[in-house]
Formats: structure tokens, C-alpha cells, sequence
């Protein structure tokens, strides 16, 4: 193993993003969506965009690298890479397969992107008109296991009766989402402040999930661009390196249905070595962390299985003052996150991680040299990264 | 003890219908379930079970594990109260309740299904259950659930 690893490669130079609308209301098509976000990141990178010779994403995304490639009239495509599963648990993992296909020369210059109209395509919290279902569905739906929250709520539910996690732990998850949102003008709950009051007022959506508690719909798109490190500096910006990724689940956790081994987890069990191991860095070294929010539950199990609070900890640290910018113990989801900012398949979180490593976020952590972001978690695969400032290399 | 004497499904009709996948790995489960039979994925070289199907199983690796017949009963290892209607045919039903189900006398796989019963009745994990066929003989196509009771 010696000697492979992306540690500092590989460089994060630029990011954009479309205007993030509430699902169904964007003017633009997905497609439209992708090309603004991509156009955006070379703006920000001041960079050509013929210069881009790569394309990853995940997540089943729709817009292909061959049609963007052509729409944007680049030179030659050399890398076009999916994230094979997994979801919105792919954003780390097509950030990763990117930087791997430039640490090993088969591209100099890979956008990596979500674009996600659910005005166009339909939504992630509706079930789709069938008449019949095959496969791991058919042993869910027709007991109204239709959409992610009745998916993943007897998991937290699980996870919280295994190890004592309280509602209060899910609710400061979600309190300090939406107080980021609150200064980031991008946020689509900008001006829509949750307290504690109304957190606990809102309606069920599947117990132990309150509305509060499940991430938006959305349409939009965000990209990054990414580039070798021998580069990273002749880009305006400050680069925000690749410390270290990984991807994946543990035994059997596709066993369907509900029958992974390791149930009342988030997958990241045997991510969070290959991680810390690849970025030469502990947990106490993160300073600010993104995590992917489809439930708050799911929050509280990715921060733990990342070694970022223990089980036995986990309800008296997860209360909102230790979580917000600048200076809590843990900021956590300084965008506002899926909850908050927009559901952007978890590619937002990516972004915002880059800027707090650069120091722009509207929300900037005091210690910002090692950003993590943890992908879906609760599929598989999951996928996590690490991103450093020049100071970590 | 386990046949239903209920005469109205536990959910609204209009939910998609389950059937086998076209390869029929899971065809055993769902014909077994139409006959009032639940069936199980038993491999007969190393003895493991195995839920929902595969063509082969996990452990050995021997190809086309057995379909045994096992008792549903089981206990409850997770629960889930629904109140937000994700399809057309759930407007203005619910809440409803959905367990997953392990079924210690068939290596403790789990199954999901509805907690039949009063739907804002007190759960409790480990809540030993007997299972309850609910059979859609009219429906097009024909098919069958599993439910759950607290014994």
C-alpha cells in the first residue's frame, strides 16, 4: 500500500453553482443547470472552459459527460467516471474518482457536478405511479416503505434505541443547519430562522423523523473543478487539496431488505480508517465538518462513526452552540446545508468545505485547514473526503 | 392462528402491486405468501439463511440455497410511525405502522411489514409478534403480504 494515495495531489481551483430554487421552480432545465453551475466554477477558476478534459458524478446523474463536452465545445474528452450506486452517498466519492483519474494521467482538468431538476424529473419524496414492483421495492412498498424518510427512519430508529441518542441530539443537527442559512444568501431558508419551538411543533413525517428533521427537494446544480497540485497555485483562489477519501460499506450492507448485518449504522464503519489513514490526519485535527443530511439521524451517526463525538458523548455535545461558526467545538453544516441551503445531492457541502478551506464561507470556522465532508450516509456505497489548506501538505 | 380473519387490507388499494423480478429469484417468496406459507432461503450445505433471495448463498457459495417453510413468527427489531402520505394512495390514511421484523428460528433475518393493530399504539422493540397473511386474490395481478400482530 505503500505510496498509493491521493494525499495532496490533487487540487480543488474553482466552484459554482446555479441559483438553488425550492423543487419545481427553476426556469431552467437540468441540463441548463449543469452548464451554468460548470461555467461558474471556470469563472471562479479563470479558467478556459475548453481547458476541461473530464467529467465525474454520481448519483445517476443525467446530464452526460459527452453532451456536456460538446455543448461546451472542450478539446477532447478523456475521463468520464460515475459513482456506481449509492445516491447522494456518492458527492465525496465522484469528487475522489476525479482526482484519481488526474493523479494517474488520465486527465489534467475534471469537473466534478450534480445538477438535480425535480421539477423535471420528479421527486426523491413521492413515489413514482407503478402498478407493479420487482426486486428489493417490492418488499417495501406495498407496506407504504415508499420513499427515503419510511426508508431510512427504523435504521435511526435502531441506532437510537442501541445506543440511547435522544430527539434533542437530531435537533441540534437541524438548528444548526438552518442557523447557517440564515447568513448565506445562496440558502433557500435564508430569512426562515428554526428554533427549538418549532422544531419540536413540526408535524411527523415518520417517526422519528419531524419535518425539521428530512433535507429539501430542490432544483439547481453545483460543480468544482479539479486540477494536479503541481497547478493548483497559477489558479486565483486558494487551493484546497485532496487529503484523503474513501468510499464504500461494510459486509453484506446491501443485503436487501433491512438485512445488512451492521443495520443501525451509517456505512461509514469501515470508511473512517482508510480516511484518516490516506489524509495523515486524526479527528481532533478536523476543524469544521459538512455532513450530509438526508435525516438529522443520519448526521448524528456519520459524526460518530467518523470518531468526531463518541455514542456515549454524543447527547450532551450535539447541543447547537457547539456546532455553529466560528468558533463551536464542531461547526457543522456552515452552508445550511441539505436541510437548509439546498439540497444539492450533498455536492453544496463539497463546496462549502472549499470555502471554508480558502476562508470565504458566510459562515467561516476559526480552524479551517482540515474540512471533512461525510457523503449519504446510510447507503451503500457512502463515501467521505478530507480537504486540506497548503498548510497541510 | 395465522390466517387473517380480516376482511379490509391494512393500507389503501392503489399501492404498487409486488411480483418477481423477471429472472424469478424471489418467485418461491411470493407464490409461498399467495398459499399462506412463508418461505425462507435455507442453504442445505452450511445451513444459513438467507432473506431477501439470492441465487446463491452468502457463506459457501453454493448456488440455489432451499426455500423452507418457517413459522412466521419473529420479534420487533425496528419500527417506524408514517405520517406524510409518499404516494397518491395514502391522502388522508394514516398514521400507519411498518416494523421490520427478525425471525429468530430462521437465522434472525429480518422482514418488513405493517404492525397490525391500533396504528398509535405504543411499540416497543423486542415485542415478540405472530405474523398475518393478507391475501388480494382479485387484484390484477393476484398477490399477498405478511403482516405482524403483538402476540
Amino acid at each position: 500500500m505503500a505510496g498509493r494515495t491521493l494525499r495532496g495531489k490533487v487540487a480543488v481551483i474553482g466552484i459554482g453553482e446555479s441559483v438553488y430554487y425550492r423543487h419545481g421552480r427553476s426556469p431552467d432545465p437540468e441540463f441548463k443547470l449543469a452548464l451554468q453551475a460548470i461555467l461558474a466554477a471556470c469563472a471562479d477558476a479563470s479558467l478556459a472552459p475548453a481547458e476541461i478534459d473530464g467529467f465525474a458524478s454520481y448519483g445517476d446523474e443525467r446530464s452526460e459527460s459527452s453532451r456536456l463536452a460538446a455543448a461546451l465545445g472542450i478539446r477532447r474528452l478523456r475521463s468520464s467516471i460515475m459513482q456506481w450506486g449509492g445516491g447522494g452517498g456518492g458527492c465525496c466519492a465522484a469528487v475522489a474518482n476525479g482526482a484519481a483519474a488526474i493523479a494517474t494521467g488520465q486527465a489534467d482538468c475534471v469537473v466534478v457536478f450534480r445538477s438535480l431538476a425535480q421539477g423535471e424529473y420528479g421527486r426523491y419524496g413521492r413515489s413514482p405511479a407503478l402498478d407493479t414492483i420487482a426486486g428489493e421495492k417490492a418488499y417495501l412498498m406495498p407496506y407504504g416503505v415508499l420513499a427515503p424518510p419510511q426508508r431510512f427512519a427504523m435504521r435511526v430508529r435502531r441506532y437510537m434505541h442501541e445506543h440511547g441518542i435522544r430527539h434533542e441530539a437530531m435537533r441540534a443537527i437541524a438548528l444548526a443547519s438552518y442557523h447557517h442559512a440564515q447568513a448565506n444568501p445562496r440558502a433557500i431558508m435564508a430569512g426562515k430562522p428554526l428554533d427549538a419551538e418549532r422544531y419540536d411543533a413540526s408535524r411527523w413525517i415518520a417517526e422519528p423523523f419531524r419535518l425539521f428533521d428530512c433535507c429539501q427537494e430542490n432544483d439547481g446544480a453545483a460543480a468544482l473543478i479539479l486540477v494536479d497540485a503541481e497547478r493548483a497555485r497559477d489558479f486565483p483562489h486558494k487551493p484546497a487539496y485532496l487529503l484523503g477519501a474513501a468510499s464504500g460499506s461494510g459486509y453484506r450492507a446491501g443485503a436487501d431488505p433491512h438485512n445488512s448485518p451492521a443495520y443501525a449504522s451509517a456505512n461509514f464503519g469501515t470508511l473512517a480508517p482508510d480516511l484518516y489513514r490516506m489524509a495523515e490526519v486524526s479527528p481532533s485535527d478536523v476543524g469544521v465538518v459538512q455532513s450530509y443530511e438526508n435525516f438529522t439521524g443520519g448526521v448524528v451517526m456519520a459524526l460518530i462513526e467518523h470518531g468526531l463525538v463518541s455514542a456515549e458523548t454524543a447527547n450532551d455535545f450535539l447541543q447547537l452552540e457547539n456546532l455553529i461558526a466560528p468558533s463551536g467545538q464542531l461547526p457543522l453544516n456552515t452552508s445550511g446545508g441539505n436541510l437548509a441551503e439546498c439540497y444539492m445531492h450533498g455536492f453544496e457541502l463539497v463546496l462549502e468545505a472549499v470555502r471554508q478551506i480558502r476562508g470565504t464561507s458566510t459562515n467561516q470556522a476559526s480552524r479551517n485547514d482540515v474540512a471533512l465532508v461525510a457523503g449519504g450516509p446510510m447507503v451503500t456505497p457512502a463515501s467521505t473526503l478530507i480537504l486540506g489548506s497548503e498548510a497541510t501538505l | 392462528m395465522t390466517q387473517s380473519l380480516r376482511t379490509s387490507p391494512y393500507l389503501p388499494a392503489g399501492l404498487p402491486i409486488p411480483v418477481p423480478e423477471p429472472s424469478g429469484v424471489s418467485e418461491p417468496y411470493w407464490s409461498g405468501l399467495r398459499a399462506g406459507r412463508l418461505l425462507v432461503q435455507h442453504c442445505p450445505a452450511c445451513g444459513t439463511w438467507q432473506f431477501g433471495a439470492e441465487w446463491l448463498c452468502h457463506r459457501c457459495h453454493r448456488f440455489d440455497p432451499v426455500w423452507e417453510e418457517v413459522q412466521p413468527t419473529g420479534r420487533i427489531y425496528s419500527w417506524e410511525r408514517v405520517w406524510h402520505p409518499s404516494h397518491p394512495a395514502l391522502n388522508g390514511h394514516g398514521p400507519y405502522l411498518v416494523v421490520l421484523v427478525e425471525l429468530p428460528q430462521a437465522g434472525n433475518v429480518r422482514m418488513v411489514g405493517n404492525l397490525l393493530g391500533d396504528p398509535l399504539q405504543e411499540v416497543v422493540i423486542g415485542t415478540d409478534v405472530l405474523g398475518e397473511f393478507e391475501h388480494h386474490h382479485d387484484a390484477d395481478p393476484p398477490f399477498s403480504l405478511l403482516h405482524w400482530r403483538s402476540r
